[in-house]
């Protein structure tokens, strides 16, 4: 949640209109996107920008996703700030060229509007496309709202371009629910966004003429592969606190103040939900009736999911008895969603003993009522009072249930 | 019908692009093809090369055989990769530096297509050079939609039963503004169209027939031979398309030549029954007959003198 300061101007704006104002701001040097629900108006007003000349951004409107990934690829080999957009399917075309991004350690900066991937087809939100990709090297930020995806996309490329780190960076938030409902945004000026994000730290682009070197080669049959995936780790590791330094350097700006993970209600929590997205806000209001009613109840809210932040994640939820966790990705035949067993892991090397229940919720853009998470921290508190589970996996609001 | 003669007084100038002692087989057609192609181009190039014997001619890490940068992309994705290298260029106000695909058939015709339909329709600024060794060479001689009507490949042991898709007449129908066909048996040809596809803008488009003596069962020695034969026996014309429309052959089959002179060079064609080889002279007649009348073409008004 954002606090909306009474003195600023506060406009009524979309998610993707929010991030296509960031983009506009920033001011890449190129963007090649295609269009896909819901990620369309973020490109399409992006473009009308570019039409009426308030940016000075190369836009290639590519024929498909893998090819706007390809295009942003060589751009930002090239030296020039690149940006796009996607969702599900198109997420799921650009696939296997995320991890040459990755592996290239090419700062470029996606939006991923967070869609159901097929089949059956389906437009709504869930995360399935995005923690899909959570292997893919990227940096992973999920928003709750217009205002936090706008204010990731502000601090984007000081993360992904700062030298500890060169990796690519996808923000997230949930498709329709954010992106195309209308919601409060605090905008900054362009000067503030321009000073904030500031020029890149210079490096040695890959494609210069006058240095030719090959980028991305074949790496032999006894190559340097294994080296290479490590150096990508480590470069995951020193992201962590880079993220949390932009993030503090921005509260400085704003008085909007982020952290890889956002408590609500943790200080004396006895039981607890650990969401990401836009779920957060529903999650947010039971919990603060529950505590009307006495029940230790709180909220961890996941903002950066890669790099994972697993101490601080294991300190919060040292002091909870049972701590559900909410996917709203499902991992078939795996014991829990991903970010479950995110979490597990997370627990168990930290040796807090907390009972653990996977809630999956809102596939394919179904709805999550304000029951659903009171019958959630019900849940919770049975299993925190020791009653025995019968499912690791609950999922909320299925029809026949 | 006379024949069609190259230019012989072009001279090539070479710059020295491209070095000795790379990865191809001896006697590599598409070696000599990336010779004339780079040393073409000149120094002030970035290359993009997806995964594809020209891959392993350009170098794995930590080597290179040309002394220009290269992006070694993916199969799919060459068009686009060097459409977002052009994009940042441009960005960057380096209007200088020519942005040059060397891609093999299956990153072309087949998996490669649709970036390049893609940046073609936009006339993205780029030199693409289709190195054309009608299959899927590099993993074993498997077919690709280049691969000739009933030419052996170890997916079609048989015989291809499908004609080759004819890239050149494809990219000229997205009407942009240089599409040529070139071979290495023809190196004063190729270096021509090359040196002028450099001095135009927009998607240049070269595809330059490459023979592979292992995938087509040709000795050593006899690349350029068998090139050769590709445009004397009307096999392969070498011709130049300017903006969909401007046609102009530069070299054609010397009359009396039977495609058979090009077939029985080569190992793939071993199989071939005295009316398949019927059926082959008869498609490349046909063949020829449609592009000569492409290139003499005059506008004729469809309905003049139609009565209303």
């Amino acid at each position: 949640m954002s606090a909306i300061t009474t003195t600023a101007k506060v406009r009524a704006v979309t998610g993707n209109q929010a991030v296509a104002l960031a983009m506009k701001q920033i001011d890449p040097d190129v963007v090649a996107a295609y269009p896909i629900t819901p990620q369309t108006d973020v490109v399409q007003t992006f473009s009308q920008y570019v039409a009426d000349g308030a940016v000075r951004a190369e836009f290639v409107t590519a024929e498909s996703e893998h090819s706007a990934m390809s295009a942003c690829i060589g751009s930002a080999a090239a030296g020039a700030r690149t940006m796009t957009a996607t969702s599900s399917a198109g997420f799921a075309l650009m696939w296997e060229v995320l991890f040459v991004a990755a592996s290239m350690r090419l700062p470029l900066v996606m939006t991923t509007v967070n869609r159901a991937l097929s089949g059956p087809i389906n437009i709504h939100c869930d995360h399935s496309d995005s923690m899909g990709g959570r292997d893919t090297g990227w940096l992973q930020i999920y928003n709750e709202d217009a205002q936090e995806a706008y204010d990731a996309t502000v601090m984007s490329f000081p993360i992904a371009e700062h030298a500890a780190v060169r990796l690519p960076l996808m923000n997230m938030y949930d498709g329709f629910i954010i992106s195309g409902a209308i919601g409060p945004l605090v905008p900054l000026s362009d000067g503030q966004v321009q000073a904030f994000v500031g020029e890149a730290p210079p490096y040695k682009h890959l494609l210069q003429p006058n240095d030719p070197i090959t980028v991305g080669p074949f790496d032999g049959l006894h190559g340097w592969y294994f080296e290479h995936k490590i150096a990508q780790n480590r470069a995951m590791e020193a992201a962590l606190p880079v993220i949390q330094e932009t993030y503090d350097r921005f509260a400085e700006l704003t008085g909007r103040r982020y952290h890889h993970l956002m408590t609500y209600g943790m200080e004396d929590a006895e039981v607890a939900l650990v969401v990401i997205g836009s779920a957060a806000g529903t999650a947010r209001s039971v919990m603060k009736q529950l505590r009307e009613e006495g029940i230790k109840a709180g909220i961890v809210k996941i903002r950066t999911f890669r790099p994972f932040p697993t101490e601080e994640l294991a300190r919060v939820l040292s002091g909870v008895k049972a701590v559900g966790i909410m996917d709203r990705a499902d991992s078939y035949g795996a014991q829990g969603g991903p970010l479950y067993l995110e979490v597990l892991a997370a627990l168990y090397q930290r040796d807090v003993q907390a009972k653990t229940v996977n809630f999956v919720y809102g596939l394919g853009g179904r709805d999550l009522f304000p029951q659903n998470i009171e019958d959630a921290f019900r849940t919770l508190e049975a299993a925190a009072g020791g009653a025995d589970l019968p499912y690791y996996r609950i999922y909320l609001n299925m029809k026949g249930e | 019908m006379e024949p069609f003669h190259a230019e012989p007084n072009y001279i090539i100038e070479e710059a020295p692009v491209f070095s000795s002692g790379h990865n191809a087989c001896p006697g590599c057609g598409e070696a000599l093809a990336v010779r004339y192609v780079l040393n073409s181009m000149g120094p002030k190039t970035v290359a993009v090369i997806p995964p594809s014997c020209i891959a392993i001619i350009s170098g794995p890490q930590p080597y290179s055989s040309m002394r220009i940068p290269v992006y070694q992309t993916t199969l799919e994705a060459s068009a686009a990769s060097a459409a977002g290298i052009r994009r940042a260029l441009v960005r960057q106000g380096k209007d200088d530096v020519n942005v040059l695909v060397i891609a093999g058939d299956g990153g072309t015709y087949d998996i490669g297509f649709q970036a390049l339909s893609g940046a073609a329709e936009r006339n993205e600024d780029m030199v693409y050079v289709c190195l054309d060794n009608e299959g899927y060479m590099n993993t074993g001689a498997q077919k690709s939609s280049s691969t000739p009507y009933l030419a052996y490949t170890t997916s079609t042991p048989g015989g291809k039963p499908n004609d080759k898709k004819d890239i050149a007449e494809i990219m000229a129908a997205h009407r942009v503004p240089y599409v040529a066909t070139a071979t290495v048996g023809y190196p004063e040809d190729l270096a021509r169209k090359v040196a002028k596809a450099k001095e135009m803008r927009g998607l240049r488009f070269i595809v330059v027939l490459t023979p592979c003596l292992d995938g087509w069962g040709v000795p050593d020695d006899g690349a350029v031979r068998v090139s050769r034969l590709a445009v004397q026996t009307g096999f392969f014309p070498l011709y130049e398309v300017e903006e969909g429309e401007r046609y102009a052959i530069n070299v054609g089959p010397t009359p009396g030549w039977p495609v058979e002179r090009y077939l029985e060079t080569q190992r793939r064609y071993r199989h071939l029954t005295a009316d398949q080889v019927a059926a082959i002279q008869a498609h490349v007649d046909h063949k020829w007959s449609l592009l000569h009348a492409r290139a003499k073409v005059e506008c004729v008004p469809m309905f003049q003198g139609a009565e209303i």
